[in-house]
Order: structure tokens, then sequence, then C-alpha cells
């Protein structure tokens, strides 16, 4: 923990190293009305860097993004951008490019003029333009449908017309609201895997907010965790997934085993459960993933118990068990798949794969 | 799904309507324009071109009609020009208040036509608030002659009654534009004034069209404005038709009239349509 890639809540982040920050976000607040959408959002974006804004619908990501677009005004809070103050100017002149959720493709022009819109706008000349959109057409595949218009082409190629739309801009930072939400789930795959090995290589940065937790942690270098208007955890997806901060986090992104007890004298007890921690004495909760539990073997210093199979849920390549346990506590298991599960269990799980974590805060 | 006998029930009313109330007439006005009036004021119903000849012939009729497509043609720009802003204002600037401001170009339209050209008359006139008021503060001596009875108040008139006739379809197409397109257009760097000549006019062009046609078709035959305030001047092409099948008695030449009347505004609508899909796309 520790550094750039934690910064939780509100704390204030000035950035800490100007020339890799690209973008920063200062305390940003946005309401309309009486009805508060964003608090205190203080975050840092650095040069190449993949960093995604995760969050459930009505968590205020969208408007975050729109706030950096310039579509909408914050109420307060400032966002600079490479040592410029950007919260001030129009989206016009913002040196930014946004992937629309719906595309936003003008319906009028050609996937050509489409892709050429921005510089023809910027009065590029001809013969730049040209070389420009034909390149990015064919890093899209897109050329064989340089004369269509938009209602001629798939979804799949409409999304990359947005994308390659944006990009001929060869803009610092690239904001995608929800690009990959109306691809099929095959497609959307794909296009995971595409976009991310595209940001790679033209190594703009960008910012991607997606509702998708499994989107969010294949495609980002960073994750920006949303909550309610508010910044719940900001880390690599790894650490996010690993060490949530927070019992929301933990829930959230991925599945969990919540467990509530209390820590004294450095052991932790849980529904009979007991194991050693480094914690203070007090109330305690955990999050403990179902597949760090396993089939109890002889050997190590593992929390051991028995417990009985309520349920099964088959995934593929594991299944999920829903395993009562002492006391009534029901804990979610991942296993390899396996055809038969029966009676009772031995299960255990290491005491350090038991992270503490915060109660998240209840809001309005 | 639908039984046979509702599906007559349902059918045969409208198609009734239409055989009785419109083929039927259009095919006797064809016949009719075929007919000539012999000196006696009987219809003769023997076959003949004459009034076609007559029509195509006869200064008058013909020069009568370049008028009313000139008036016509007038009132449909000054209504373009008024109904364009108006509806773009309402559809991107008014936030507040916006179907209260719909309504407000609406409400003329309740108000009979006769009563509107009416007002026109008592606002126009050398008696009329204009002229009075322009006296009154001395910036003229005598009554403005033009302002009555000229293809002036006709054009005047006629954009008043047509205005909300070109801002209803313009609007519609204007609020059609999804405003994703505006912020992506503000996005790739073009300023308002930019996305409005790149993206939004040429997306609002269908109601362009069609506000257009109204605007024309329904200016083209209009008889009540040119009748109350055209004068001399400002006879149109319906005023002609209406004496000769009053006055004039010559019912086969009106006919004739109406029947190019007839045809001309229905290859107008047909091109407009055609345009208005060429520039829609969805």
């Amino acid at each position: 923990m520790g550094g750039t890639s934690t910064t939780v809540q509100s704390e204030i982040v000035q950035p800490k190293d100007t020339a890799s920050s690209l973008l920063s976000i200062r305390n940003v607040a946005k309401s309309f009305g009486q009805h508060s959408v964003l608090r205190d959002i203080s975050l840092d974006i650095a040069e190449g860097e993949f960093l995604t804004i995760l969050g459930e619908s009505g968590s205020g990501k969208t408007t975050l993004l729109r706030i950096i677009a310039g579509f909408e005004n914050a109420t307060s809070g400032e966002i600079w951008m490479a040592g410029e103050r950007m919260d001030s100017l129009p989206p016009y002149r913002r040196r930014v490019n946004t992937v629309f959720q719906n595309y936003a493709l003008f319906p009028h022009l050609t996937v050509e003029q489409n892709v050429s819109y921005g510089l023809r706008i910027a009065k590029l000349p001809k013969a730049e333009i040209a070389s420009r959109v034909e390149q990015t057409l064919g890093l899209m595949k897109l050329t064989p449908y340089a004369q269509y218009k938009p209602a001629k082409i798939s979804g799949g190629q409409q999304q990359r017309v947005a994308l390659a739309r944006a990009l001929v801009n060869r803009p610092r930072l690239l904001l995608l609201d929800e690009p990959l939400s109306a691809l099929d789930a095959n497609l959307r795959r794909q296009m995971q895997v595409e976009l991310k090995s595209l940001q790679r290589e033209v190594g703009i940065s960008f910012v991607f907010v997606t509702h998708d937790q499994e989107e969010a942690m294949v495609m980002s270098d960073r994750i920006a965790l949303l909550r309610m208007g508010q910044l719940e955890q900001v880390a690599s997806p790894r650490e996010i997934y690993s060490r949530p901060a927070t019992a929301y986090t933990a829930q959230f992104v991925g599945h969990t085993n919540l467990l509530r007890g209390e820590v004294k004298d450095g052991i932790a007890r849980c529904n009979g459960l007991a194991w050693r921690t480094g914690l203070r004495d007090g109330k305690g909760l955990f999050s403990l993933r179902p597949e760090n539990i396993r089939a109890a073997t002889s050997a190590g210093s593992s929390v051991r118990f028995r417990g009985k199979i309520l349920r099964q849920a088959f995934h593929g390549a594991t299944e999920l068990l829903q395993i009562e346990c002492l006391d009534g506590l029901v804990l979610s298991v991942r296993m390899a798949s396996r055809q038969n599960w029966q009676g009772d269990l031995e299960l255990e799980f290491s005491p350090a794969d038991a992270v503490p974590v915060r109660e998240s805060q209840e809001r309005d | 799904m639908f039984s046979r006998a509702y599906r007559a029930v349902v059918t045969i009313p409208p198609l009734l309507w239409v055989t009785v109330f419109l083929l039927v007439p259009y095919f006797l006005l064809f016949c009719y324009s075929l007919w000539s009036v012999s000196p006696s004021l009987n219809i003769v119903h023997s076959w003949t071109l004459d009034n076609y000849r007559e029509l195509l012939g006869k200064g008058v009729y013909l020069e009568t009609l370049f008028r009313s497509m000139w008036i016509a043609a007038r009132v449909t720009i000054f209504a373009l020009l008024l109904g364009y802003p108006l509806a773009y204002y309402l559809s991107f600037g008014a936030s507040k208040h916006k179907d209260l401001l719909c309504q407000l170009v609406i409400i003329p339209l309740w108000v009979s036509y006769l009563v509107r050209a009416y007002a026109w008359k008592t606002i126009l006139g050398s008696d009329g608030v204009l002229n009075t008021s322009l006296q009154y503060l001395h910036l003229t001596k005598h009554p403005l002659e033009f302002l009555l009875y000229s293809p002036f108040a006709v054009v005047l008139t006629l954009t008043h009654i047509y205005t909300p006739f070109t801002f209803l379809p313009i609007y519609a197409s204007l609020e059609h534009i999804p405003r994703s397109l505006v912020e992506a257009s503000h996005d790739l760097g073009a300023s308002p004034f930019q996305t409005f000549w790149r993206v939004i006019f040429p997306l609002s062009i269908p109601g362009v069209l069609a506000g257009a046609t109204f605007a024309f078709v329904l200016s083209l035959g209009d008889f009540l404005a040119p009748l109350l305030l055209g004068g001399p001047s400002g006879i149109m092409i319906s005023n002609i038709v209406v004496s000769l099948f009053g006055a004039a008695y010559n019912w086969p030449l009106g006919a004739a009239i109406s029947l190019c009347m007839l045809v001309f505004v229905v290859t107008l609508l047909f091109l407009s349509e055609r345009l208005e899909r060429k520039w829609s796309y969805r």
C-alpha cells in the first residue's frame, strides 16, 4: 500500500509529480439542485495510464467523465491538464476526446467524413488529413467501410468508428463512456483486449467508465471505484481485488465473504472461527474470497472448520459452493469443478487471506 | 387476425369517403377541363383542348400564375427565416417554459384565418393602426398607400399565417437530433457556430423541406388574403379560379387551371418527399 496508487476518499491530493501526472482532478464536487452527485473527488491520471472509473449506475461516474470533457460544469473544484487549468474552457477548447456510450456518430456523414471531422475543424492541410484518416481507418480495420453511412454498418464497426474519430486527433487523453456496453458478450470480450492493446500502442491516457467490474479488471492499470459520488478506493486491479479497503469494494469487485467479529488480544473471533491478527482490539470486519477457502490438508497454521454443502453452482472450470459451518455461518467457497460433493467437508483458509476491511459508510 | 366483417366495417367507410369526395370530383374536374362553354353559357359536352390552349396562350393566366408563385416563394422564405430561428431557440436555447412558448406559437392557429386576415386589414389600412401611429409620430404626412391592397400586404399576411406551419416541422426535426451529436461535435473541436452548420442544420433539412412545402403550397393556393388585402395588383391564381367558377361562369377553363395547379402541387409534394427521404438517416 501507499504511494499514488491508494488515494483514498477525501484526502486532498496534490499532484506529486507534475511531469507524470497528465490530468489532475482537484476537489471536484457536483450537485444538481439539492441533489449531490459528486463529492470532493480528487484524482490524478498519469501520462499513458489506463484508468477505469468503476461504479454502479447512479454512482456519478458518467457525470465525472462529462465534467472532464466539459459537458458539465463542476459545482466546485478544479481540473488541470498538463499544467493548465481546464475546467473554465468550453469542451471544444479542451484537448481531450470522447468515445460516447451510444457512439454519437454523425448520421449524415460517411465513416470517412466522421473520422476526418475533427481534423477538418482544426483546418489541417488536406494531404495530412487524408493520410491520417487513411492510417486510422487501417488501424481500426475500417478501410472497406470508408464510404458507408453509420446506419449501414454493424454495432461493432460503429464502435470502432467512434474510436477512430477520437483517436485520429491524437488527443493526450481519451475519455470512454461505457463504449462496450452495447456490444454482445463475445464481441465485448474481444474489444476489451483490442482496446487495451490499442491503448498500449498509441500511448494515450485512457479514462474508461464502466459498471462492469470484470471489464475494469481486465483492462485497467488502475481502478477508481466510485460509490454514491465519492471515491471508495483507487488502486491497481490486483490490489483492489486482493486488498480491498472497504466492505463495499470487497463485495463490488469480485465475490467475497464478509466475516464480522471481534478482535481481542491479537486474536480475531468470528462465528467460532479464530485466527491470529495484528489488529488492535475492537470490532473487526474481514473479507475472505471464496477461492481462498480450500479443502483442509494436514499441515499448516491455517484456520480449519467443518461445513455442510447447502447449494452448488457450476461455473465451468470452478464451482461455487454455499457451505454452512458453525453457528449458522454460510460461506461461499470456490472449488475446482468435480462431479460429486457430498456430506460434510473439512475446509481451511490462511489467516493472511482474511483481509481486514473498513465498514462502508452508509450514505443517503 | 381480424375477422373479415370487422375489416370491411373499418375499411369501407374511408374508401367510400375518398371515392365520393375525392376521386369522383377529380374525375369530374378532368372531364370539365376538356369540355367548353357555348356563347349561351351552356356546357358543351364534346372533347376539346381549347381550355388548355387558352390557359397557355393568354398572358393573364400565366402572369397571375407566376405572380402567385413569386408571392408564395417570398412567403416561404420569410416564414423560414422567422420559423427556423424560433424553432432553434425553442429547441436548443430555452430550457424553461419550452412548452408554454411552443403553445404561444401554435395558439394563432386556433384563431380563424379570416379574423387574422381582417386584423391585418385594420393594421395596414389608410386609417389603420400603423398609418395613424406613423402620422401621430410625425414620421409620415400622408397614409402610406402601399401597405394595403398590394402584394406586400398579401406576403405579410400569409407569412404571419404560415410561419407556424414552417415552425412545427423544423422544431420537430431539431428536437429529434440527439444532443450527444452536438456534444460529439464540440468534443471534436467545433465551435457552436461550426456545429450548427456541419451537424444541426444538415440534420434539420427534412424539417425545413417539410415546412417550406407547407408554406409554399398553402400560400400558392390561397384566395382569401389576396381577396381581402391584395387589391388589383395582388390577385392570385385562386381568385381567378373562383371568378371563373362564379361570375364568369366558365367552369371548363376554371377546371383546366385547377387541374394544372393540382398537377403542379402534387409534383412538388412528390419531389419534396423524395428530397426529405434523401436527407433523413433513420
